[in-house]
């Protein structure tokens, strides 16, 4: 499963899941498996369809061939392997091919005819695994999982809001997980997370889609270590009321090395922190300032609620 | 510095707490000068607004002088400067703000997550009233913190002494609002539950409204008197006389055109069997609280009329007499008050000598005394009517 783009009843491009490449991975695994169980008990007629009927080691060969398809059937079938099923099954293609290939130069008159079906028919299918396992790579740079929105209405007009959210080194000033993020190029920006520790996770990200004063959607760049996507979308409130925003966050799931790291650069709870996120942006886009108490020194933060000071001045703010 | 701070229900004890400072760019720090106690302290020294913790510092009507501003103050506020505070803290740039309806400020509370738990949407941020409702500490201290004092702060200049501007933070507003809201017209009747200082100034706003008759209803005969002597109205004393009764009575089977609960949330009830009957449901949570006036007053009003809700309520409440209501013709209003949207005119007013706010102050005493003055006023002693605090 991975993200795709499509367009929806507003019109805007928005993040979707890709339930595609998982389908055929599955597909690809019941086929392993149907094959790996025939060619285990009904080798000779498995070996005569094939027109290697006639050879002791071609026969061992195919007994082998079975176990290794029911093993590209687990690794398909299984869920959590998926990502890496097909490349296992193309590498069992390859070598199909050039064993079949050796098989045919050998053969002659109905068994090469037979051979040559076979090859045709492995052909076909490394085709299919390799596109299977292409589609599954590109869909691996955001891993399952993860999916936060949240919305927001704002006094402000969708030119503002816009402005304000496409410059994303105003990012940092209402997502507090965010340490900095600076603009490298038109597109481009280096973005760094709080991390425990007093350490920081860092990545690339890029503007992959903009509508002006509409729409801004952005992904973190291919090989990051924190692969992540947003949307943001702009539309005039009822009445012209201000502007409504909203925001599609997907990201990689917690649980893997990688889901650690996302872990650490999106909080505990990606749907809790992005509508806190949204309330601050609220507060810094209309007052200039992020909403401040005694009680709540730090900020709107819902984990914070929890654990309130009481409502009297910080001792360590003393005026002199 | 010194404030008055919450230590558990029914107690309230002055403490040396960290001075405040800004914290953020339209922050103001002010000196207070002058601090009341309100009948909506009560609520919290009672227990019936939750998530109080110990140590909170209390109040909300407070006035003073600014002795430190953030960097980004707007409207040219300046240090030195004489200001009362609004109670409730307000951006004055969000769509509830610019509509007027400050004390539902969308961005002042920064737990509104609570609130809108409790609530469905959140309120605005209020000084010294509870973690629901922002968790800032209060004004009944040395000093106090104003967030967004371009907004919140009001000037008044030298010419009026405290007593009479220090209302401008919240019992004047409400009283008048609690006018406006019930839609007062030249010739109105005008019930008001309640003969605390919020009641009084919503019988004299009646009056300014243009109101020909106010009747204000209460159990305790010096604020009554207070009712009659200094707002002009005339009065029912509950635990004497029927209410619903007098006011069919007083006019002939109409009705009151506007009733105004200025009660709220701890309403008492003639009958003990009645009062016992919500006090104990209250008590076990089965009904936060009790609204013995606002079921009267939708009872007692004319068909058509409307009842303005200025006391405060909390949470849920039993009997609503939605029949009455419905089949009626009522309007129902209610809010906080919107302190922002009246302070300007209403201190024009005190200018002119259209009102005296001053009347309703019976006692007057130093910061140290706060848990005497909370005393009184809760317990209706020495004809308390409204504390003022000098820090
Ligand atoms: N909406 C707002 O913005 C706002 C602002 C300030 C205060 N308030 C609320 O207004 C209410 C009044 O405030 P206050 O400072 O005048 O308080 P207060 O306690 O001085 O006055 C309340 C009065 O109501 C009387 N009362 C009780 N039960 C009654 C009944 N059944 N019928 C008639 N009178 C009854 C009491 O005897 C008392 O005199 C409180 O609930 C307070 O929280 C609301
Ligand atoms: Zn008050
Ligand atoms: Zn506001």
């Amino acid at each position: 499963m991975g993200v795709r783009s499509v367009t929806d009843n507003l019109g805007i491009q928005r993040a979707t899941r890709d339930q595609g490449s998982e389908g055929l991975a599955r597909m690809l695994g019941w086929f392993s498996l149907g094959l790996g169980v025939s060619a285990l008990a009904a080798g000779s007629r498995l070996a005569r369809a094939a027109g290697v009927d006639d050879s002791r080691t071609a026969r061992t060969v195919l007994r082998v061939t079975g176990v290794r398809e029911i093993g590209h059937a687990a690794v398909l079938l299984v869920p959590r392997r998926a990502g890496l099923g097909p490349w296992t099954r193309v590498a069992g293609d390859v070598l199909d091919l050039a064993a079949t290939g050796r098989a045919y130069r050998n053969r002659c008159g109905d068994r090469r005819r037979r051979t040559g079906l076979t090859l045709a028919v492995l052909g076909g299918i490394t085709a299919l695994d390799l596109y299977a396992s292409v589609r599954a790579a590109r869909n691996r740079r955001i891993r399952p999982g993860g999916f936060a929105h949240g919305s927001v209405t704002v006094n402000r007009t969708p030119e503002e809001a816009y402005r304000f959210w496409h410059d994303f080194e105003n990012l940092p000033r209402f997502m507090y997980h965010l340490q900095s993020v600076t603009t490298t190029g038109p597109r481009r920006s280096r973005w760094s997370a709080k991390a425990p520790a007093g350490r920081t996770v860092e990545w690339e990200a890029e503007i992959v889609d903009e509508r002006p004063n509409e729409m801004i959607r952005w992904r973190s760049v291919d090989g990051s270590r924190v692969p992540n996507s947003g949307t943001v979308r702009f539309t005039r409130a009822a009445g012209g009321n201000g502007t409504e925003v909203r925001v599609e966050l997907e990201y990689a799931v917690p649980g893997r090395r990688v889901g650690t790291l996302v872990a650490k650069a999106f909080g505990e709870n990606p749907q809790q922190q992005i509508c806190d996120d949204l309330r601050r942006f609220k507060q810094v886009i209309e007052t200039g300032e992020l909403t401040r108490s005694d009680g709540t020194p730090d900020g709107t933060s819902i984990q914070n609620q929890a654990k309130q000071r009481p409502a009297r001045p910080l001792a360590t703010h003393r005026t002199a | 510095m010194k404030a008055n701070c919450w230590v558990a229900p029914n107690r309230v004890a002055v403490e040396e707490v960290p001075d405040p400072t800004v914290l953020n760019p339209r922050d103001a720090v002010v000196k207070v000068t002058s601090a009341a106690i309100c009948g909506s302290d009560l609520h919290l020294l009672d227990g019936f607004i939750p998530a109080m913790k110990r140590g909170d510092v209390l109040g909300h009507e407070f006035m003073g002088e600014v002795v430190e501003l953030g960097s980004g103050a707007r409207d040219g506020l300046r240090v030195g400067d004489r200001v009362v505070v609004g109670f409730p803290i307000a951006c004055g740039d969000c769509a509830s703000c610019q509509r007027g309806l400050y004390s539902v400020c969308e961005n002042s509370n920064p737990n509104a997550a609570i609130a809108e738990t409790a609530m469905g949407h959140t309120p605005a941020g209020i000084f010294g009233y509870s973690h629901l409702m922002g968790g800032y500490a209060g004004g009944q201290a040395e000093y106090v913190r104003v967030p967004y004092a371009d907004v919140g702060a009001l000037k008044v200049g030298d010419d009026l002494p405290d007593e009479q501007v220090l209302f401008l933070s919240d019992v004047l507003p409400t009283g008048y609002m609690a006018a406006e809201m019930g839609d007062v017209k030249p010739g109105d009747v005008v019930a008001v539950w309640g003969a605390g200082p919020v009641g009084q100034f919503a019988a004299v706003s009646a009056f300014l409204l243009g109101a020909e008759q106010v009747v204000v209803i209460d159990r305790f005969p010096y604020r009554l008197r207070i009712a009659r002597d200094r707002a002009g109205a005339d009065t029912i004393n509950y635990e004497e006389t029927d209410v619903l009764d007098t006011l069919r009575e007083m006019t002939a089977g109409r009705g009151p055109d506007v009733c105004i609960d200025a009660v709220g949330m701890e309403g008492h009830h003639p009958s003990a069997a009645l009062h016992a009957y919500d006090r104990a449901k209250q008590a076990v949570k089965a009904e936060t609280d009790r609204p013995h006036a606002l079921r009267e007053a939708i009872l007692a009003c004319r068909n058509g009329g409307t009842v303005s809700a200025i006391g405060a309520y909390g949470g849920f409440i039993d009997k609503f007499p939605i029949g009455s209501f419905m089949n009626r013709s009522l309007t129902l209003r209610s809010g906080q008050a919107h302190v922002q949207r009246y302070m300007r005119p209403l201190l024009e007013r005190i200018r002119k000598g259209e009102i005296d706010p001053s009347f309703i102050i019976t006692h007057t005493m130093g910061l140290d005394d706060a848990p005497h003055g909370y005393d009184i006023f809760k317990n209706k002693q020495d004809d308390c009517l409204k504390v003022v605090l000098k820090p």
